[in-house]
């Protein structure tokens, strides 16, 4: 039987929304405070849906220790505590939550091989999230 | 009129250990770490469960709440809170209390008894940071 099984976790980063093919006035009218060039920053709650059928001996979609290895080794490690705007992904995309999402989701769909990457949906603050689904 | 989803919540407190009699007891503390002590551990579970259906002109209800309430409360609360799962609940004397097997467990005893709305979804915590969702597919 098939199941989606879904864990949380936490990464913390800074970010400025700032688009260099937009001038300082357009850049402060679409991003508001977050064009801030100093940078500000969020907790963000990363949740990793997979699917797959329940193994009949183990009763799992998926070994969570597999789950959680790969997320700390691909995710965690790469964004927890930076600034996004530093990494290779957002020289030329915007590192909105919309774009992390897409980054996320194509990081761990190379890295999961163990059960079906169903969606990521990440949680900019508890009013906002965002999810992809490929 | 469309169809409207409606979830309830409820919590439930048990124990649990991971054991499968197929493997030797190197493999089963290799594969499921510090849940194979067979003494168990507990968690406080939450149950969701999502019924869908149209909006009863009359009551302007998916369907009455008290009555989905009594059935978690007789069909899965009753079984599973403060028990030990492996030994209390008769799906786990074969199957491992795995969240995706409480999750199928709660679908398998609340289906049936739903008449009043259709059940969708079947969303069991074991712990805030993880869940497991069963809609029913083979």
């Amino acid at each position: 039987m098939k199941a989606y099984l879904t864990r949380r976790y936490m990464i913390s980063a800074s970010h400025r929304l700032h688009s260099d093919e937009f001038s300082p006035e357009k850049n402060d009218e679409i991003f508001g405070k977050c064009n801030n060039p100093h940078g500000h920053g969020h907790n963000y709650m990363v949740e990793v849906t997979v699917s797959g059928q329940v193994d009949a001996r183990t009763g799992m979609v998926c070994n969570l220790v597999d789950l959680d290895r790969v997320v700390a080794k691909e995710i965690v490690e790469r964004y927890d505590h930076q600034n996004l705007n530093m990494l290779p992904e957002f020289e030329r995309n915007v590192p909105t939550t919309e774009n992390l999402c897409i980054a996320v989701y194509d990081i761990l769909e190379q890295g999961i091989r163990f059960a079906h990457l169903d969606k990521v949906r990440i949680e900019e603050t508890m009013m906002n999230s965002f999810e992809y689904a490929g | 009129m469309g169809t409207v989803y409606l979830t309830r919540k409820a919590e439930f407190a048990a124990s649990h250990y991971y054991h499968s009699p197929d493997l030797s007891a190197e493999e089963n503390l290799k594969l499921f770490g510090k849940c194979n002590n067979p003494n168990g551990h507990g968690h406080n579970y939450t149950l969701e469960v999502t019924v869908k259906g149209a909006v009863d002109a009359t009551s302007g209800f998916v369907v009455d709440l008290r009555q989905l309430k009594e059935i978690m409360n007789r069909e899965v609360l009753e079984a599973m809170d403060h028990r030990f799962l492996n030994k209390e609940v008769p799906e786990f004397e074969s199957l491992i209390p795995t969240t995706e097997n409480i999750a199928i467990a709660a679908w398998q005893r609340l289906e049936p008894k739903l008449t009043a709305a259709q059940l969708h979804r079947v969303r069991v915590y074991e712990t805030p940071d993880l869940f497991v969702d069963f809609y029913g597919e083979a």
